[in-house]
């Protein structure tokens, strides 16, 4: 059943990224952008990543997307009737490229354990990616939290000067935005 | 038992964002597809969350404040170039160029 549901949203997600960069016009592009977040969204959840998924509609398909087709609007680009795809050889070397990413990218991909544990540890596989990663079991232990729980233990111990840090990030960007926005400093 | 179909839909997203960035000239949609290539990776580190430890959903938390606050910044780096050339075509950035 899970995987009947995950292959319908992933169709849907590669099927509406694909539209994303086909269109001609910005503004069905970022809808179909928003799409594609929304379908990644109910993978999250088939992933047990609940809140991730909440955090996904919320800022990406909600803020930031909101962001993007506000200023697709302020600049009027929605009514252009040339389009700006490139023509000729660069699309077939584009799409090559792609394929060539994706073969590159299965053909090395390693799911298991010992396996990521050998690429970061070198020889020694008890010093897994368990203790990197702070946790393990993730199914037992978001069964026994609950979703936000057990997201919210590894975010403010283990990562608490990062999550600080991103505060700090966030306030530069506002600061940043709107200087470069500004007419007259 | 999803961690394996996650992991190839998360490489095929990603290299469909790469050859969006290759084939556009619309810095906007260039953005978009950056941020596609970022929602892919967003996707890798949640399928290996599942199998890892839940410190992948964390740094996805990160990338997510990392891309908001790129989108604030690039958005609004488009409108001063677009002040300037009334255009957010590609093409005509070359300013630099010799």
């Amino acid at each position: 059943m899970a995987e009947i549901v995950f292959y319908l949203l992933a169709v849907a997600a590669v099927g509406s990224a694909v539209l994303c960069i086909s269109q001609k016009n910005p503004i069905p592009s970022a809808l179909w952008l928003v799409s594609t977040m929304f379908a990644l969204a109910g993978i999250y959840v088939l992933l047990n990543a609940q809140f991730i998924a909440a955090m996904q509609v919320l800022v990406y398909a909600g803020a930031v997307m909101v962001l993007f087709l506000f200023v697709i609007m302020l600049l009027n680009l929605g009514r252009d009737d040339q389009t700006d795809i490139k023509k000729g050889p660069v699309v077939l070397v584009a799409v090559l490229l792609g394929a060539g990413i994706v073969a590159a990218l299965i053909a090395t991909r390693d799911t298991s354990v010992a396996g990521l544990a050998a690429r970061l540890g070198g020889s020694n596989p008890a010093a897994s990616p368990l203790d990197l990663m702070g946790g393990g079991e993730v199914q037992s232990v978001a069964a026994f939290n609950n979703a936000i729980g057990s997201i919210a233990k590894p975010m403010f111990q283990t990562y608490l000067v990062p999550f600080e840090l991103t505060s700090v990030l966030l306030l530069a960007a506002a600061v940043g935005a709107v200087v470069l926005a500004k007419r007259k400093l | 038992m999803l961690l394996g179909p996650s992991l190839v839909l998360s490489a095929i997203l990603f290299s469909i964002g790469v050859v969006g960035v290759m084939i556009r000239r619309n810095a906007i949609v260039l953005f978009m597809c950056v941020e596609l290539m970022l929602n892919a990776v967003n996707l890798s580190f949640v399928a290996l969350s599942t199998a890892h430890g839940f410190g992948g959903q964390v740094m996805v938390f990160f990338v997510m404040t990392v891309a908001a606050a790129e989108a604030a910044v690039g958005l609004a780096i488009i409108l001063a170039i677009f002040r300037h050339t009334k255009s957010v075509d590609l093409k005509n950035i070359n300013l630099l160029q010799g």
